[in-house]
């Protein structure tokens, strides 16, 4: 089959739905790639390299469309461009169908196949590989620190000069999703003091090992929804996040904001008020400006300043890295093509059994299937948590027995040790006890002492305990000519001998665990 | 009483000091640094408390030739085996080490029990003997079960399980028998007609014990070996009660938790439940694991790469976490890995070991093998230390392993092995896995992973493939 990438004619916009590097291995897959002359221009890719890579350039768009049996666009197409398409062509690309009823509408009477990348099923892990929405959010979540760079009039690092000494940069971004974990990894790399704030609370391992400071909101509420998006939160939330944010206004330099949630307008997260509170020549990035933005004073699609403070509301963040969002746009097209392609014949097979392709298709030959149905839930995450886990394993040497057991079990735990203890206290004779007390709270302490154990001595533990296990030498010892021996008519021959083969037994084990332990210890050297 | 050095008092005494060196011996292996001084307490705790036994009062002069001749026998025996034992070997010496255990408590308990000198009425006199039922009884399990785990572990003895029909019903008639025997055993007037139900009972439990370790497949050894370990040490505190003899109960019970809480540890590891490791026969749901495999069968490709490759890629790395499994153990490859540990440190490469806690058979065995080829202990760390440095790192080695890699846990909740902890070597840039053949592991799960498209196969034996990729490496 035929893949054809025309040029995007949305204003602005600079990125391909392919790169030379692609276009070589679609090829592979069997199969034959068209670009329309001068796709790839805006993001520095000659035709001459498509052509290199294997690539037939076409000189026009309704040439293009007309040749392609699947068209690989970045943006939505326009009505003229759906007016170009033909029945039974697939069109795969970002279509953002719960936005875009009508265009949905004419897709479907052209009687196409379409898949919408933007339907993705976020949550399946096989289909990382093709989530252009991360992929793009990471290039925006970069440039947007260096727009804020730019706009910014200070080194973002702090640095020591023999012209004085300048302080380093505070950026603080406001959610930690794909973008702001990028932009956090950028910003602390630029140098700069970087805080970040989500409402969902297991982000903050991630935020901290890209170099943040996760600040948390002062009041205790979970704000995971589905999919990796945040959810609405409640009003106490929300006036004691407002508070803080008023706070981290007056401190930092710059602030980048990347609040969405799914379907709604982006939340309202930097009042005016906090604006004027904000050191002038400070900066904001609004990375959600195309849902309305996170500030009150942002314009879509534009820079202003206000009270002194530049708001950036570029919506087209990551066609301004046209190069690098192309190719990792590009590549994630080619993951789905060979989803859809397994048998690398050249054919596509749009197979509504696949979970991941399922999700992506929103119009199957002219029939709307959009949304799709919900998966099933994904596998049961491992239930420790990696990073928090290890922080706290680490400080125990072992493993750190899980944590507090719910007070119901306790009591129920505590109930029955009481009845046991009871029952021996009524019927036990008093020597009995005395052991028993000896015993349990030996339990105890072995319970104690070999959780400390760190487990790359698991081997050794087990060989030397097994060693002084063979303290079982010592009833062998007093068993083999005791005082009382020949009285009452005691069979000494035969105690005698079955006690002599238990020491001989234990010695064994006694001498050797401690000898093989040894030889083990030895070897664990720095 | 009159000939003996000290009296029972001091002897006492000096049991509690031998308890207290065991348990600091214990505690010193915390860390390798203490470790080495632990195992001398132990040595001192155990020479002490021998010591006062002989010297005690409970032991006439005239025995004391004949504990030497068995401590020389015993010991010369020990001694030689820990000299000459491989570390590869280890899980072996174990298990046999704690049939040792198991034995001489059945022995000591038959001969507490025929011995008369000592009376007991009443209460005294059922729970002296309840004890030596449960002591023997241990003990026997004990002793069967390790024998049959050292077969397993060296391969004498095969190690898929062996699934008896209506197993379960068996080992619930079989415990049924014994509570029954054991009330005739507590209520028989003498010795004589005691030692029936006692000589059953034992005949019994040597049966239980085969056939519980039988039921349990290979890769379960790490979960049994410590269990028996456990059961060792409760076979000393039941002889310790036997005797009224607190060290041995406290002794007793320090090795018996410490094994329980190995077990635990190990059963967590896995993902699984104590009592299903214990009800053995993995895999009997094989018609259901089977219909998952095909719904999910893995996507996409398998890579294999050559050696020569291998040796590239790993020179182009700036880290490399090499995860080892059973296989590298098999193949005897530890010193081979440590000479391109070396080489890779000398050309500036960042080098860990990522170690699952149950790869291998036994508790720790990773760790002993790399410590054996001296790989340093501070590089070698544990699966919560280094999963998410996964992403970090440019190659992922994985030697002879499979199911503790396999992302099928995570991702596949029909999976037989799901929601077991892996190693996300997946995450790597690159992921090597070297293995002799497409085998699916001991869980017989198909392996996603050698499908993904950042990974590559090696395949062949560890040893061999090493050896080349070192010399690669070298040229």
């Amino acid at each position: 089959m035929r893949i054809g990438v025309p040029k995007e004619i949305f204003p602005g916009e600079k990125r391909v739905a392919t790169v030379p590097d692609v276009v070589t291995k679609l090829v592979k897959l069997g199969f034959e790639v068209v670009v329309q002359q001068g796709a790839g221009e805006l993001a520095d890719l000659s035709d001459a390299a498509y052509v290199e890579a294997g690539a037939g350039v076409v000189p026009s768009a309704a040439e293009l469309w007309a040749a392609a049996d699947i068209v690989f666009k970045v943006r939505p197409p326009t009505a003229d461009e759906v007016a170009l398409m033909h029945a039974g062509q697939t069109l795969i690309g970002f279509v953002w169908p719960a936005q875009n009823p009508e265009l949905m509408q004419q897709l479907a009477a052209q009687k196409v196949t379409v898949l919408s990348i933007d339907a993705l099923p976020r949550t399946l892990s096989r289909a990382q590989k093709m989530d252009a929405l991360t992929s793009m959010a990471g290039v925006s979540g970069y440039r947007a620190v260096v727009e804020a760079a730019n706009a910014f009039g200070r080194f973002f690092n702090g640095q020591i000069t023999a012209a004085g000494k300048v302080p380093p940069a505070k950026v603080f971004i406001a959610g930690a999703g794909v973008a702001g974990l990028a932009a956090i990894g950028a910003a602390a790399s630029l140098g700069a003091i970087v805080r970040a704030n989500d409402t969902r609370a297991e982000v903050a391992d991630q935020v901290v090992s890209l170099g943040g400071e996760f600040v948390k909101v002062d009041y205790e509420e979970e704000g995971s929804g589905g999919g990796g998006y945040a959810k609405v939160m409640s009003e106490g939330f929300q006036a004691a996040q407002r508070e803080m944010y008023a706070q981290q206004a007056r401190e930092v330099d710059i602030i980048i904001t990347t609040a969405l949630i799914p379907g709604k307008p982006a939340p309202k997260l930097i009042t005016a008020e906090m604006v004027r509170s904000m050191k002038p020549g400070s900066v904001i990035v609004d990375m959600a400006a195309e849902q309305g933005g996170n500030c009150e004073l942002t314009e879509p699609g534009q820079a202003v300043v206000r009270h002194g403070v530049t708001i950036i509301g570029y919506t087209d963040l990551a066609s301004r890295m046209a190069r690098q969002s192309s190719t990792l746009y590009g590549t994630n097209l080619l993951r789905l093509t060979e989803e859809l392609c397994k048998t690398k014949d050249g054919v596509i097979n749009v197979n509504m059994q696949d979970d991941a392709i399922r999700g992506l298709t929103v119009i199957k030959d002219g029939e709307i299937t959009w949304p799709a149905p919900p998966l099933a839930p994904a596998a049961p995450k491992p239930a420790a948590k990696p990073a928090a886990a290890v922080a706290e394993k680490k400080s125990a040497h072992g493993h750190g027995s899980s944590g507090p057991m719910p007070p119901k079990t306790l009591a129920v735990v505590f109930g029955l040790g009481a009845l046991v203890f009871w029952a021996m206290g009524a019927y036990a004779p008093a020597a009995f006890l005395g052991h028993f007390t000896v015993f349990v709270l030996a339990c105890f302490i072995g319970y104690m002492v070999v959780w400390n154990v760190t487990p790359a001595l698991h081997t050794p533990l087990m060989s030397v305990t097994n060693a002084i296990s063979s303290i079982i030498v010592i009833g062998a010892l007093v068993q083999i000519l005791p005082p009382e021996a020949g009285s009452g008519g005691r069979p000494d021959g035969l105690i005698q001998w079955l006690a002599f083969a238990a020491i001989v037994l234990t010695a064994i084990n006694m001498f050797g665990g401690f000898a093989v332990t040894r030889r083990m210890l030895d070897m664990f050297r720095k | 009483m009159s000939q003996s050095l000290i009296s029972s008092s001091v002897a006492t005494v000096a049991y509690l000091g031998a308890a207290i060196l065991f348990i600091l011996s214990l505690g010193g292996l915390s860390n390798p640094e203490t470790s080495r001084r632990g195992n001398l307490y132990g040595i001192v705790g155990m020479a002490l408390a021998v010591l006062a036994t002989i010297v005690g009062p409970r032991v006439a002069a005239a025995g004391v030739p004949w504990i030497i001749g068995a401590l020389l026998i015993g010991g010369s025996i020990g001694v030689y085996a820990a000299k000459t034992v491989k570390m590869t070997q280890m899980p072996e010496l174990v298990a046999l080490m704690h049939s040792l255990v198991g034995l001489a408590a059945c022995l000591v308990g038959f001969a507490s029990y025929v011995d008369t000198s000592i009376q007991y009425t009443g209460a005294e006199k059922a729970i002296h003997e309840v004890e030596i039922y449960i002591g023997i009884l241990i003990g026997a399990v004990t002793f069967s079960g390790s024998l049959i785990a050292f077969g397993k572990l060296n391969g004498k003895i095969g190690g898929k399980p062996l699934l008896l029909p209506a197993r379960h019903w068996l080992n619930l008639l079989a415990l049924l028998v014994v509570i029954w025997f054991g009330r005739e055993f507590v209520l028989a007037p003498d010795v004589q007609s005691g030692m029936t139900p006692l000589i059953v009972m034992t005949v019994i439990a040597l049966l239980f014990g085969v056939h519980m370790v039988m039921a349990i497949g290979g890769a379960d050894m790490p979960v049994v070996v410590s269990m028996l370990n456990s059961y060792s040490g409760w076979a000393a505190a039941a002889t310790g009660f036997m005797l009224s003899n607190d060290l041995l109960i406290v002794t007793g019970a320090l090795v018996g938790s410490s094994g329980a809480i190995l077990s635990y540890i190990m059963c967590n590891a896995m993902n699984r439940n104590f009592i299903s490791v214990i009800a053995g026969g993995f895999g009997s749901g094989a018609p259901t694991a089977k219909a998952a495999d095909a719904a999910a069968e893995p996507q996409g490709e398998v890579v294999p790469v050559s050696a020569g490759d291998t040796a590239e890629l790993l020179r182009e790395a700036k880290s490399v976490i090499i995860v080892p499994g059973y296989g590298m153990a098999v193949a005897q490859a530890q010193h081979t890995v440590n000479e391109i540990v070396k080489t890779l440190r000398a050309k500036g490469v960042t080098v860990r070991f990522g170690i699952h806690p149950v790869a291998g058979r036994m508790p720790g065995h990773m760790n002993v093998l790399l410590a054996e080829a001296k790989v340093p202990y501070d590089i070698v760390l544990e699966m919560d230390e280094i999963n998410d440095d996964f992403g970090d790192t440019d190659v992922a080695m994985v030697i002879g392993a499979n199911d503790i890699v396999n992302p099928a846990a995570q991702d596949d909740p029909t999976s037989p092995i799901a929601g077991m902890p892996v190693l996300e070597v997946w995450k790597a840039r690159t992921s090597i896995v070297m293995k002799r053949s497409m085998a699916s592991g001991y869980a017989g799960v198909d392996n996603p992973l050698f499908y993904k498209e950042n990974n590559r196969m090696l395949f062949g034996d560890a040893k061999k493939m090493l050896d080349e990729v070192l010399v690669a490496l070298k040229s």
